[in-house]
């Protein structure tokens, strides 16, 4: 019984180490895409928090990202606040602007709240643009002047580790990835989590069990804006630029589609999904280069995984665990 | 002994259906009670309501001489009331085990796994406790429920047609484990059933809706013999 649990935490360990030594082993370009793969997976699992366990469709958190990563590029550029300390407060602003938005959305389901979330996103670029005093406008906020705030200058120092601007955005994502990682399973492994199931396979049972729907969905709005916060964030500091089209909504479309690739309602299968959205455009391009074309071989592979992987990459995961799995005994009590 | 349950003069439209016409009964502490009628009478209806999960348009609800009409149905649990659904709601992702869990969610972060697989040994489902709980079935679903509306540790048991799916062996059972359960849990219990054969033999007092409206109310044995009861069931099948 206890050989399982054991299993996986030595499974996440050797994930973690790779993790850990992977930017000595490839370039710095390739170190910068793999930063970005661990800030999808902090988007991601906040999102799969919220849509695949609370079952609450977002079409919008690319917004929440916006506002992480506005956050963080306002408290740079006009306070002078430091690039990691930025993201403490980028989660804490995103996550009450989750739980804001959550109040009233929380009445709302299915295709209305598809609507209501794909509305922010919508709105989200023309909002910033209107408040240009206070976000640069359309110019957006270039973060490019103030190398001090962040490892652009000279090579961090930590640990005994000379850490350049690349390796250091890569250290910093991932270490946000995995701990974010490990909240989110502790989190959903208990009480509050199986509130999160309830609410999600039927919310009548749900209420009768005496769950608030309308507090676990407000929670769940919070917790995974908070992540999108601190994505938005590490996504400011590491592109060292934002304006409006750096969360356009599409950005909200291609996160859905990670946590689809990932397998909805399962923490397994993350790291593909975030890998999946940031290679899979490059990879789109490789294979033909005419106008259009990588669009079409994007939507192509889309549609083949979700035929062929219907549950995702964690759905893939688990199947191949019950073929290996030998019958066990009964479970003792 | 007063009344642990009371609802009176309940009205309950919907658009133009008078679901629940001024339903008044009442429940005794310890009793098994029947709620019987037609289908369509509003027996589940009258569940909803009291579950909180239907605003009624008139009427009052009381539980423990208290009003529930301020509580919100997320609150019901807490007063010591569980149910289980006519058409079984398990949560479906999950397994056997974490269902009950849900349940006991009212009690907070301390109680666990310990009691929630003691609940199932009691159900007789310790086995299935790893099971996702939709592979179970439609007979042991509506088990489960059972042990889901036990773990809130309620006073007040509501069961909607918990005979679904048995045969006639399981419906023998089924009535010698509602007795049991009220006597082991200290349980009040709102019985709805079809098999009328079980509701007569485990039920201390039983009513009786047709059309939205209350008929008849009173001992199995004056219930079977209310003409008006006959007349309600008249050319449907299950006759009482
Ligand atoms: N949510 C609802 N919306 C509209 N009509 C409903 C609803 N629920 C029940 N009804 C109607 O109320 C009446 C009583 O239904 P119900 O309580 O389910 O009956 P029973 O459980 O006694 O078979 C029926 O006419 C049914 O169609
Ligand atoms: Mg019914």
């Amino acid at each position: 019984m206890r050989r399982e649990p054991l299993r996986a935490l030595a499974l996440f360990a050797a994930l973690a180490a790779v993790v850990f030594v992977l930017p000595a082993f490839v370039n710095d370009f390739r170190a910068q895409q793999f930063a970005y793969v661990g800030i999808y997976l902090v988007a991601l699992t906040g999102l799969n928090i919220l849509t695949g366990y609370a079952g609450q469709i977002s079409l919008g958190h690319g917004a929440f990202m916006a506002i992480g990563g506005y956050t963080a590029s306002i408290l740079m550029i006009d306070h002078g606040v430091r690039d990691i300390a930025t993201i403490p407060l980028a989660i804490i602003v995103t996550g009450i602007a989750g739980v804001l938005f959550g109040l009233p959305a929380a009445r709302l389901s299915g295709l209305y709240l598809a609507l209501a979330t794909f509305a922010i996103a919508v709105a989200a670029p023309a909002t910033i643009k209107r408040f240009e005093g206070f976000t640069g406008g359309g110019t957006g906020v270039n973060l490019f002047g103030i190398p001090e705030l962040t490892a652009s200058d000279a090579p961090l120092q930590l640990f005994g580790f000379e850490l350049d601007f690349n390796n250091w955005i890569y250290y910093l994502s991932w270490t946000i990835a995995i701990a974010g990682y490990v909240l989110a399973w502790l989190i959903l492994r208990g009480r509050t989590g199986r509130a999160f199931r309830a609410v999600r396979d039927s919310e009548i049972a749900a209420v009768s069990s005496g769950i608030s729907l309308t507090r676990t969905k407000v929670l769940a709005f919070g917790i995974s804006a908070a992540y999108a916060g601190a994505a938005g964030a590490l996504f400011a500091v590491a592109t060292a630029f934002v304006n409006p089209d750096t969360f356009p909504v599409t950005l909200s479309i291609f996160l859905l589609v990670g946590i689809v690739v990932s397998g909805i309602g399962s923490l397994q299968g993350l790291v593909a999904g975030a890998v999946f959205i940031v290679f899979m455009p490059l990879w789109a391009q490789t294979v033909s280069k005419s106008p259009g074309a990588p669009f079409v071989v994007y939507g192509g592979v889309l549609i083949v995984l979700v035929l062929v992987l219907p549950g995702g990459v964690a759905g893939l995961i688990a199947s191949a665990r019950r073929l290996t799995r030998r019958r066990q005994d009964f479970p003792k009590p | 002994m007063a009344a642990l349950l009371s609802v009176e003069e309940i009205t309950l439209r919907f658009g133009g259906i008078v679901a629940l016409d001024g339903v008044s009964f009442e429940v005794e502490a310890g009793h098994i009670a029947g709620l019987i009628g037609p289908n369509g009478a509003g027996k589940t209806t009258a569940f909803n309501v009291i579950t909180r999960l239907y605003a009624p348009d008139q009427g009052r609800l009381e539980f423990d001489g208290r009003s529930l009409l301020e509580t919100p149905a997320h609150r019901i649990a807490e007063h010591g009331i569980a149910r289980t659904f006519q058409n079984v709601n398990l949560f479906t992702s999950m397994s056997v085990l974490e269902n009950v869990l849900v349940g006991g969610h009212r009690l907070g972060r301390g109680t666990g796994e310990k009691e929630a697989r003691a609940m199932l040994e009691y159900v007789g489902l310790g086995v299935r406790a790893g099971d996702l709980a939709a592979s179970l079935p439609y007979g042991l679903q509506k088990r489960v429920e059972i042990a889901r509306a036990l773990a809130a540790k309620p006073r007040l048991l509501l069961l909607d047609e918990p005979a679904g799916g048995l045969n006639h062996e399981g419906v023998e059972e089924l009535g010698d484990f509602i007795l049991r359960l009220r006597d082991d849990h200290e349980l009040t219990v709102l019985l709805v059933e079809h098999h009328m054969g079980l509701v007569m033999r485990i039920s201390d007092h039983v009513n009786v809706l047709g059309s939205g409206r209350k008929i008849a109310g009173g001992t199995p044995a004056d219930v079977r013999a209310n003409p008006d009861v006959i007349e309600a069931y008249l050319g449907s099948e299950a006759g009482p």
